[in-house]
């Protein structure tokens, strides 16, 4: 098994507030990231895609396919978006990097048919990631 | 996939300057210096290392939090940092008193330290001694 990786930046805002909670429990539980007017992140994402390299052309997937498929799924829906607002996957979650690294993985997942989805890890930024990836694989 | 094949992983990255003396009491200093080159110079040396903690676990759908980074943000600080930084790790950490203070052995103190969090399931700790060197372990 060979794993193939793509990086991807996209820029985003969002807010952390849960309706039931009360104003100071969620200043509580989510400190600055409830302030009332949001804020944003340079977010990186990493996508692993695992297979068999084709023997004809060398390749587990071809990687344009995959830089097209990522453009299509999350830069068009969450670069220069207010996560909370304006993407309808997240309707009703907190935008934390779990929630929006797992939304990213049910979009790209059922679409990847060339090898297949290895993980995909999140950074909202250099210190802070979440990451996916299929059970037993037990690896960073 | 069912949401029971994904698992989903937290990631946080901190950091700490310490210096250390890689010397073997076991050895005679002949060996000392063959076995550590320039690690073994008497004074010691430091680091400016990197500490990747890993977690896991369910994801909580009124946070949508793995674990509240500020809770886990206080037990690495209180646990590990506080401990490590600015130290000098053969002096002034007990573990190292007897044990060589190499990134895998303090690899394995970190994780000792940070496995008693309880909001969530430490997977691993991953430390970066330079950008050039990292270590991993996950308990096995």
């Amino acid at each position: 098994m060979v794993t193939i990786t793509r990086k991807m930046e996209f820029s985003a805002s969002h807010r952390y507030d849960n309706p039931a909670f009360s104003p100071e429990e969620n200043r509580r539980v989510f400190g600055k990231c409830n302030n009332p007017h949001g804020h944003g992140h340079n977010y990186t994402l990493e996508v692993t895609v695992a297979g068999e390299p084709d023997p004809q052309t060398g390749m587990v997937l071809d990687l344009k396919e995959l830089k097209e498929l990522l453009e299509r799924e999350v830069m068009r829906r969450m670069d220069h978006r207010h996560l909370n607002f304006e993407v309808p996957e997240l309707a009703g979650k907190i935008p934390t990097c779990e929630n929006i690294a797992r939304v990213i993985w049910d979009l790209l997942e059922p679409q990847i048919t060339q090898g297949r989805l290895h993980k995909i890890r999140l950074y909202e930024s250099p210190d802070l990631y979440a990451e996916c990836r299929r059970n037993g694989t037990g690896e960073l | 996939m069912s949401a029971a094949g994904i698992e989903i992983v937290l990631g946080r990255r901190y950091h700490f300057a310490a210096s250390h003396r890689l010397h073997s009491a076991k050895l005679s200093a002949e060996e000392n210096r063959r076995v550590y080159g320039k690690c073994n110079n008497p004074h010691g040396h430091g680091h400016n290392y990197v500490l990747e903690v890993q977690v896991s676990g369910a994801v909580d759908p009124a946070t949508g939090m793995i674990a509240n980074l500020a809770d886990l943000d206080a037990y690495v600080g209180r646990e590990v940092l506080e401990a490590f930084d600015h130290r000098n790790l053969n002096e002034e950490v007990a573990a190292f008193r007897e044990t060589v203070p190499t990134t895998e052995n303090l690899c394995r103190e970190a994780y000792a330290r940070i496995k008693g969090f309880s909001a969530a399931r430490l997977v691993r700790v991953r430390i970066e001694e330079t950008g050039n060197n990292s270590f991993e372990y996950d308990g096995q």
